[in-house]
């Protein structure tokens, strides 16, 4: 696909002619790509990329430790490959030495609170590639809709998608899974319990915490419910599921914005909070629930990524789960206390693309520095990257590609490059041109 | 029991009655696009005055027809009597910024007819480029455009343009606006600009039109004649707005002319100096036009029957811009709150949505002044990426 992208766009062929002469400059032939291990096989989380590429004739050299950096050292190589006025494409001399600064480079969509067609899906896939990013986080059910089609639960999908041609096959997942990793991309499914949850309890009776008002069940439905054993066998059975499906390492457990009203509100939940001796205190009830989830997952060999009320509500984590820092409200101090305590963290705070703003918003997002935070070398570590989101509130199909890009390859370059890339002068250039490029 | 389908015999034909003819001619500001549809068991009928009318009644005649889940399509009996509040309902394109190919603005016409939006406002030229292939003045696109081949508008497309707005009942009215957002006209028309001054030396770099010489206005009659041919409606739009004196206050002859003329040093009666020729030239080509607020309230010398567009808005100015427009006996057209440009999260159509034109002080005669208004969709951050989800 590389050759299609550095020599197929060629619309200027139309208007240029090739000059009769030879030209005078020596001409490349060959890229040759050598790839120093064997094959990584299917997953690898947290890769570690080093490329370089050598540009002098006859033959340019891209040499990478693993697959993953010969697509990163591919993409820099079809960027530096330009076409002059008469239609030759050239490219300069060149020594490359190139690595990412962060492993963690991700993106965020949201295929619940709108569907999102596969096509839309795969062609962020391209333009993530475009910018070196190499995780897709799929938030894919929510309350809104629930469009993965489970093999073990059916019904989620039958009662919980917006339609019945709004789902995600098995088929459709797979496709969107090797895509991605032909890229070099991770797939990284979210299941976000026990909030945002509505759409589960269509298909999936006695799931959802039943409501009361004075007495009496409302007929609503909050969160999970917490307190049936049937609950944890779903979630066993469920997440056996996710776990053989998406073949990435971790997956996403989400854990956020859980309101505590509805069980509050639920007889049968007050008496457990009463047994367990948690008080009135419903963090320790969510706490609860989302350890033995986290326990679940666990026993599948999965690393868990969580939103990051669930440490902020000091659930017991594995030691391996990452915590990804949202809220942005003093993010920087929730960065110390998630590092401080050892935990991996993500960061998300500063790149919620979703909220659009008239002008060149890019810019804030590109003068973020991920690891502005008090705190030791060692917790600086701990933070692996950071994720741009998406959120699907007010985005569909119609205008996904361009509110999402290029705003999205400003925090690209951010987690990539080095900390002292910074000129926004000189990124304005480079962004524009890889704008068109990208085009 | 099983359902009975309620249908009855299916209407086969939508009559429609156009009282005068015209479908040759062009929609103006005084056409009249009220219809009458009357939806009946075994008939379905709309009439209008004018086709522009019957254009209107046939999109709410689609709105009106829904489709079972067995595929049949059905439509409600209805009397629906309608009529446009506003005569001029308008939606401004900005195709200097970033060029828009033909394609995007086409389709935004057809978007627009599901509007019932009735004028095109094409802001065509500006600062950043000159797309406007001109058959007087051929070396204004030359130099001027981003890319003289690629990013033009040729004669037929302007005639498509003009032709696609037409078939939806949509006027076209070009804004060639003067003296300022001009840059991209000085590459094409040397002489045209106004050179600025560092000290004694002129400083390489160029501002607004040049108001003192004869042969801006020999350029600005002879562009215009062709504009005046090329544009079938009876308004053209000359802009006037954002007018940055601090170039020509630079220029020593400007300076000179200033107290020649006895203006001292406002140079408000300079701009004014321009756009009342440049208004005198208009005229005299047989076409009515309209101007951003700054003409108004830089105090220029207006014919009654101008139009002012009032765009600026601080902390709702702008209805103390109408109240004062209508008051001096202008017609006005509303912008100021629906720059569609300035994009924001969540559902900002509410904000849109909720603005009432006339709720500014004055009495019903100023009132009836205000002939509407224009969604603005200015192109800084704009081109055919992103156009559509963000205009509608």
């Amino acid at each position: 696909r590389y050759y299609e992208y550095i020599f197929g766009q060629s619309w200027r062929r139309t208007w240029g002619r090739r000059p009769l002469a030879a030209r005078a400059e020596p001409e490349l032939f060959q890229l040759q790509v050598v790839i120093e291990a064997g094959d990584p096989g299917l997953s690898f989380s947290f890769s570690f990329s080093l490329d370089h590429l050598t540009v002098t004739e006859p033959v340019a050299i891209l040499k990478a430790s693993e697959v993953w950096g010969a697509l990163r050292g591919l993409e820099t190589f079809s960027q530096l490959v330009h076409e002059d006025d008469y239609g030759s494409f050239l490219v300069n001399e060149s020594e490359i030495n190139d690595f990412p600064r962060f492993a963690h480079r991700g993106i965020l969509l949201d295929t619940s609170r709108h569907y999102l067609p596969l096509r839309s899906i795969l062609t962020n896939l391209d333009a993530m590639a475009f910018n070196k990013f190499n995780v897709l986080h799929w938030h894919i059910v929510d309350d809104q809709s629930f469009p993965y089609q489970s093999i073990y639960f059916p019904e989620l999908s039958d009662k919980g998608a917006y339609s019945s041609n709004l789902i995600y096959t098995p088929t459709d997942v797979r496709l969107v899974i090797e895509y991605a990793r032909l890229r070099g991309i991770r797939v990284i499914p979210e299941f976000d319990t026990p909030g945002h949850t509505q759409s589960w309890g269509k298909g999936q009776k006695d799931l959802l915490t039943p409501c009361y008002s004075g007495g009496q069940p409302t007929g609503s439905f909050g969160p999970v419910n917490p307190v049936w054993n049937t609950t944890y066998d779903f979630m066993t059975k469920f997440f056996k599921e996710i776990s053989s499906v998406f073949p990435d390492e971790f997956i996403h457990l989400g854990g956020d914005e859980v309101d505590f009203s509805c069980w509050k509100s639920n007889p049968e939940v007050k008496e457990f909070m009463k047994k367990q001796g948690f008080g009135t205190d419903y963090a320790k009830l969510e706490s609860y629930y989302v350890q033995n989830v986290l326990d679940i997952v666990s026993s599948y060999n999965k690393g868990q990524m969580v939103w990051q009320e669930v440490f902020d509500h000091k659930a017991q984590l594995k030691p391996d789960t990452v915590v990804q820092v949202w809220m942005a409200n003093n993010y920087a101090h929730e960065l110390s206390s998630v590092t401080g305590a050892g935990f991996t963290a993500v960061l998300s705070a500063p790149w919620y693309l979703d909220y659009i703003s008239y002008g060149q918003d890019w810019k804030k997002y590109y003068s973020v520095e991920p690891l502005n935070f008090p705190g030791s070398e060692k917790q600086k570590k701990l933070l692996i990257g950071g994720e741009a989101c998406l959120w699907g509130e007010f985005v569909d199909a119609t205008n996904l590609t361009p509110r999402l890009w290029p705003r999205a390859s400003a925090v690209g370059e951010r987690l990539w490059s080095s900390s002292n890339v910074t000129n926004l002068q000189d990124a304005y250039r480079r962004l524009t041109n890889h704008r068109c490029r990208m085009l | 029991a099983e359902n009975e389908p309620s249908w009855e015999t299916p209407c086969t034909e939508l009559l429609v009655y156009v009282s005068t003819p015209g479908c040759d001619g062009f929609p103006s500001l005084d056409s009249k696009e009220s219809y009458k549809l009357s939806v009946s068991k075994g008939s379905m009928l709309l009439s209008a005055e004018t086709v522009w009318g019957a254009l209107r009644g046939l999109e709410t005649f689609s709105q009106l027809v829904g489709r079972d889940e067995n595929g049949t399509y059905y439509i409600n009996e209805t009397e629906i009597v309608d009529f446009p509040r506003f005569p001029h309902r308008g939606l401004l394109l900005d195709t200097s910024r970033h060029y828009l190919p033909l394609r995007a603005i086409l389709e935004t016409l057809d978007v627009m007819a599901y509007n019932k939006f009735n004028v095109f406002h094409w802001h065509i030229v500006d600062d950043p480029s000159f797309p406007y292939e001109s058959s007087t003045f051929p070396e204004l696109s030359k130099q001027g455009a981003f890319n003289a081949m690629s990013h033009v508008y040729t004669a037929s497309d302007v005639r498509a343009v003009i032709e696609h707005a037409r078939l939806r009942g949509i006027r076209v009215i070009a804004e060639f606006d003067t003296p300022g957002h001009t840059l991209s006209w000085g590459p094409g028309a040397p002489g045209l600009l106004t050179p600025c001054y560092v000290g004694e030396a002129p400083s390489g770099v160029y501002g607004p039109i040049n108001p003192i010489v004869n042969s801006t206005y020999q350029f600005v009659i002879r562009l215009f004649q062709e504009v005046s041919t090329v544009f079938p409606d009876f308004f053209l739009h000359l802009g006037g707005d954002e007018v940055d004196f601090t170039c020509w206050k630079s220029n020593p002859e400007i300076r000179a002319f200033m107290m020649e003329k006895g203006f001292g040093t406002d140079y408000k009666k300079l701009e004014s100096f321009y756009i009342q020729r440049l208004l005198d030239i208009v005229s005299s080509l047989g076409k009515g036009y309209i101007v951003w607020q700054e003409v108004f309230d830089n105090d220029v010398k207006l014919r009654p029957d101008t139009i002012i567009h009032v765009w600026k808005d601080n902390n709702l100015q702008y209805l103390k811009e109408m109240a004062n427009v209508t008051r001096a006996g202008y017609r006005a057209l509303l912008s100021a709150p629906w720059y569609l440009n300035r994009i924001s999260y969540g559902q900002d159509w509410i904000e849109a949505y909720k603005v009432e034109p006339l709720s500014f002080e004055g009495v019903p005669e100023q009132k009836a002044l205000v002939i509407g208004g224009e969604a603005c969709m200015w192109g800084e951050y704009v081109d055919v990426t992103n156009l559509t989800p963000r205009l509608w």
